[in-house]
């Protein structure tokens, strides 16, 4: 099914959780925060979070910065 | 070379640590990891600053990227404190300080509202706005402001746990413009003072630390100095000098000469 990730489309097994989808990009869980919709995803529950067609999604981390 | 930390320990003896939060802090510097050449120097600089703290911002994955700011930064050095660096409004100020939150496990959040790219002053009624929210939401809120004491004020009052005034607009350089107002804004608050952004060379932390701050953060002054690691110890220094010249009271400034020898009587 098709979801767009940090505005890029993406082709991803139907049913696929939150925990698959960072799985499938080589991400760690615990290094980044997930937007699904504009609505923040607890890490919790990413492994039960499971991802519809058309899903907007942001996926975020700690980069350099300064003031 | 020998990486061998020589100045230890990293606070003065007339010195008590720096609280915030639940957060305990002997070095006095805070110091950023945007600007470095690459993750190493990034590494290297903020080991020889000394800080017990680093700013990180936030951003969107970059996807195939073999290496990440976060395998060089150890969790038990350092305290990581994500801004909100690049929002120019409440809303993504807290959207941004929410997901920080989400990376980080923490409540601690720095928070700069922008109130356009190239001055890169704050947005004194954004910030506000975003501090009402967050401060609601339970975090610690580190705010930026500019040295306008009114503003410090009311950020104190709205729930800041420390207030940052900026000495000189972000990444200029050019120290403390207005001593005077951190002077007011010190002589007023009931949260630490922080100055942040505008540091340029090392007399201007050592000033900061003089006119009564609590702690300083730089970013642009330690990565854009020809040698950042030299300049990282040299900003270290700069911290315990100024800080412990504050704590051991200066002599007054005279007009008139005030000889060191008892008069002479031969």
């Amino acid at each position: 099914m098709n979801i767009t990730v940090n505005g890029k489309s993406l082709e991803i097994e139907e049913n696929a959780n939150i925990l698959q989808l960072l799985s499938h990009l080589d991400l760690h869980p615990q290094r980044v925060a997930v937007e699904v919709n504009r609505a923040i995803v607890k890490r919790g529950v990413y492994e039960s979070h499971t991802l519809a067609k058309g899903d907007e999604i942001e996926i975020l981390q700690f980069v350099g910065g300064g003031a | 070379m020998s990486q061998t930390n020589t100045l230890k320990p990293e606070i003065s003896p007339e010195d008590s640590p720096l609280k915030i939060g639940d957060i305990v802090l002997h070095s006095r510097l805070i110091v950023g990891t945007g600007k470095y050449k690459s993750f190493e120097e990034t590494e290297r600089a903020l080991e020889a600053s000394g800080t017990e703290m680093v700013t990180v911002a936030l951003r969107r994955v970059d996807f195939g990227a073999n290496d990440h700011l976060l395998n060089h930064i150890d969790p038990k050095k350092y305290v990581i404190l994500p801004n909100t660096a690049g929002c120019y409004n409440a809303d993504e100020a807290i959207r941004v300080a929410r997901l920080g939150r989400e990376v980080n496990n923490s409540n601690l959040v720095k928070l700069e509202v922008l109130a356009d790219p190239d001055t890169l002053l704050p947005d004194p009624v954004e910030t506000l706005k975003a501090l009402q929210i967050l401060v609601k939401e339970d975090f610690v809120v580190m705010t930026y402001t500019s040295d306008d004491p009114v503003m410090a004020k009311r950020l104190e009052e709205e729930g800041s746990t420390v207030v940052m005034p900026a000495g000189a607009p972000i990444g200029s350089g050019q120290g403390i413009l207005n001593e005077n107002n951190i002077r007011i804004i010190l002589e007023r608050a009931k949260v630490p003072i922080i100055v942040d952004a505008g540091v340029g060379t090392a007399s201007d932390v050592t000033r900061a630390f003089e006119l009564g701050c609590e702690a300083v953060l730089l970013n642009t002054g330690i990565a854009g100095a020809k040698d950042p690691i030299c300049m990282a110890r040299a900003m270290r220094y700069a911290a315990l000098a100024g800080r412990a010249a504050y704590l051991a009271g200066r002599i007054p400034k005279k007009l008139y000469a005030s000889a060191s020898s008892p008069v002479k009587d031969f």
